[in-house]
């Protein structure tokens, strides 16, 4: 039985190698393409997200389909929402097929799981939605087109300054790495805004699932804020700020990307009107040609509004092509990586693109706010 | 130190907010803990899925409501009569066959029901949050003397103080009343003495989810998200005050459950910066109050039957 199985086995190993050096084959021979990977969860959880994304890199594909007077081939792969899934399918992208550039992918774990794969290899990759700090830190290969979460708290900051708030309390999730890291960079930056660590009145803390918040509102409204930041969860959000009009606190809630969805609206009803958040895109404020390219296309293809998702992964190939058209090679990826290292107001379906020292997308952060039931645009924060 | 310092910076009118918010949070805790404490005096067992009655109570107001424009007193009278039924049928097929089973089997029992209730809430209704029907007259806000309070927050005390003496009355005056203290102090020799236990215990259950959805209305008003997973912590407190006030009792679990949302709204009140270990507190209390008094506040003492 053993024996059988061995052998089973050797003929089943012999196979794939055999089928690997035909791929390779192929590969070697002069091409006149230049193959890009594109690294997204296809099935399994983050299914939904990756396939928005998805969308956004196939019409990218569509509208820019040369660079250096190369074709683009994108070779799909799909990393299965499976941490221990998307570091064998980045090896498989890059040692199989050759890619030169890896695009990818909604979800931060997923992401840092091939983190070590790309630098190993010294192959370039353009994070699309993974705002984890930890998805570029320490790493050079890995850039990102979207901001990252530390960056919404500063942008939020910077426009309760703008609109006359002196004096702001901070709520948090404070089971939520996500909203932590907003708050924390939202005291940082508006502390250095005032000049004065007082102007922080107070953060308090709640737990994800927590329904009853009047007691941490009460505290709160009895500091007198000129405005109050809760990045969290949008269920919870929603149930904060009605409660917070029921004690009488009738001050502007700030938050994140995480409230743009429609049970924030649908819990809060009238409760929510005039809350404002950080986002990266919005449809009727898509102000760069670019972004007019990218809303025609994806009207045709796809019909209805394009999400935020997808315009962010149609940002990452911009970024990626800009990249290989400045280094002026197909070939060598190391200086295709430092030409995207140096991107710089590169004109992308979310305004201007910069990338930082770290790799993260420095941009304009739109705000919205709820405004007769819907999302409205309201303002744009450029933070330099 | 610091206790006397957060006592005197607040102003009248922030203390008597945060006990408007107590009382108010205490009181729906009261509701809920009353149907544990009657099960469990009955049955010697905690049903788990009591939070989950409360949730699906929710539901079906959202549909009543929202989806079927009925209006809400009328809805609500349907909620409570769906809600009582399906505590029936939770009785009937989950602990009723298992009767005579060990204790253990019927705890384990208890925990499948809970989660058949959520996962079938979760396909059926989906995760994604729900708004619990807006009722003006109950939701408006009201200011008295600067203090802000919803209009259902001084009803719910009241409802809840009124089905306390109108449970008091059943128990202690009534023939059901007496079947069910008969049952609870010996199922086996209340059958010999010809009381239909099974009866008795369906009337329980009856009377339990009837609480479960009054609570679970004036949840749904106070806090109106509702999702599948709505009634896990109201649940796990709601267990926590019952067993403070000492499990079986029912003034027992009002007190519990007066205690334990008094406690975690002024835990925060007087001390902001502990505001995210406020459900620590629950158990916190629970324990001590359990090292000193291991049958709750208002518990009996009682020798184990072998």
């Amino acid at each position: 039985m053993k024996k059988i199985l061995s052998v089973l086995l050797a003929s089943t190993f012999a196979v794939g190698m055999l089928a690997g050096c035909g791929g390779e084959k192929k590969d070697a021979a002069k091409s006149d393409v230049i193959k890009i990977g594109v690294f997204e969860p296809l099935t399994g959880d983050n299914a939904a997200g990756g396939e928005l994304e998805l969308r956004g890199i196939k019409l990218a594909n569509k509208l820019h389909p040369e660079v250096l007077g190369k074709k683009v081939e994108l070779v799909i792969a799909d990393n299965k929402s499976d941490k221990a899934e998307a570091a064998s399918v980045a090896a498989r992208l890059i040692e199989k097929d050759k890619v030169k550039v890896i695009i990818g992918t909604y979800g931060s774990s997923l992401a840092m799981a091939a983190g070590n794969i790309v630098k190993e290899n010294k192959i370039p990759a353009i994070g699309t939605s993974c705002t984890n700090p930890q998805v570029t830190a320490n790493n050079d290969y890995y850039f990102r087109a979207c901001f990252i979460d530390p960056f919404q708290g500063t942008v939020m900051a910077n426009y309760a300054y703008k609109n006359g708030a002196r004096k702001v309390a901070i709520i948090q999730e404070v089971s939520n790495d996500y909203a932590v890291g907003l708050a924390k960079f939202f005291k940082e930056a508006f502390v250095k805004l005032t000049g004065s660590p007082d102007s922080v009145i107070e953060v308090a803390n709640y737990q994800t699932g927590d329904k009853d918040f009047s007691a941490i509102l009460t505290n709160i409204k009895a500091k007198n804020p000129d405005a109050v930041f809760a990045p969290g969860n949008f269920t919870e959000s929603a149930l904060l700020i009605k409660q917070a009009r029921q004690l009488g606190l009738n001050v502007p809630f700030l938050g994140g990307d995480t409230w743009e969805t429609q049970e924030f609206i649908d819990v809060g009803g009238k409760d929510v009107e005039g809350a404002s958040l950080s986002t990266a895109f919005d449809r009727e404020k898509a102000t760069t040609e670019e972004a007019k390219k990218f809303l025609d296309a994806y009207v045709k293809e796809y019909k209805g509004e394009p999400s935020a998702l997808t315009a962010l992964a149609y940002d990452a190939y911009l970024i990626a092509i800009d990249g290989i058209k400045r280094a002026g090679t197909t070939t060598d990826s190391v200086k295709i990586r430092d030409a995207i290292a140096q991107t710089k107001d590169l004109e992308t379906v979310t305004g201007k693109t910069t990338l930082d020292k770290n790799g993260d997308a420095i941009k304009a952060a739109i705000i919205k706010t709820v405004k007769d039931g819907k999302f409205k645009y309201l303002d744009f924060v450029d933070v330099k | 130190m610091e206790f006397f310092q957060a006592i005197f910076n607040m102003s009248a009118a922030s203390f008597a907010q945060h006990m408007v918010n107590g009382i108010s949070l205490g009181s729906l805790y009261a509701m809920i803990a009353i149907g544990y404490t009657m099960v469990y005096g009955i049955l010697l067992m905690i049903n788990f899925a009591h939070g989950d009655i409360v949730m699906m109570a929710c539901y079906f107001a959202f549909f009543g409501i929202t989806v079927f424009q009925i209006p809400w007193y009328l809805t609500f009278v349907g909620v409570i009569i769906a809600t009582a039924l399906l505590g029936v049928v939770i009785e009937r097929t989950a602990y009723r066959p298992l009767r005579d089973a060990p204790k253990n089997s019927v705890l384990i029992s208890a925990i499948g029901a809970s989660f058949l209730l959520e996962n079938l809430a979760n396909y059926l209704f989906s995760g994604r949050p729900l708004r619990f029907p807006n009722i003006e007259l109950l939701s408006q806000n009201i200011a008295i003397a600067g203090v802000q309070v919803q209009a259902i927050s001084l009803v719910i005390p009241v409802v809840t103080m009124l089905c306390l003496v109108v449970l008091l009355h059943i128990v202690n005056h009534t023939k059901i009343g007496m079947s069910m203290r008969a049952v609870s102090k010996d199922y086996e020799i209340a059958r010999v003495m010809g009381i239909n236990i099974d009866n008795v215990i369906s009337i329980t259950f009856a009377i339990g989810s009837i609480l479960a959805a009054i609570g679970a209305i004036m949840w749904g008003i106070r806090y109106p998200g509702i999702t599948p997973l709505l009634g896990v912590m109201p649940g796990l407190k709601c267990f926590i005050a019952a067993v403070i006030g000492g499990i079986g009792n029912i003034k027992g679990a009002v007190l519990g459950g007066f205690i334990l949302g008094l406690g975690e709204i002024l835990i925060v009140a007087f001390f902001p910066q502990l505001s995210g270990y406020r459900d620590a507190f629950a158990f916190i209390v629970l324990i001590i109050i359990l090292f000193y008094k291991p049958t709750g506040l208002l518990g009996e003492k009682t020798t184990e039957k072998v």
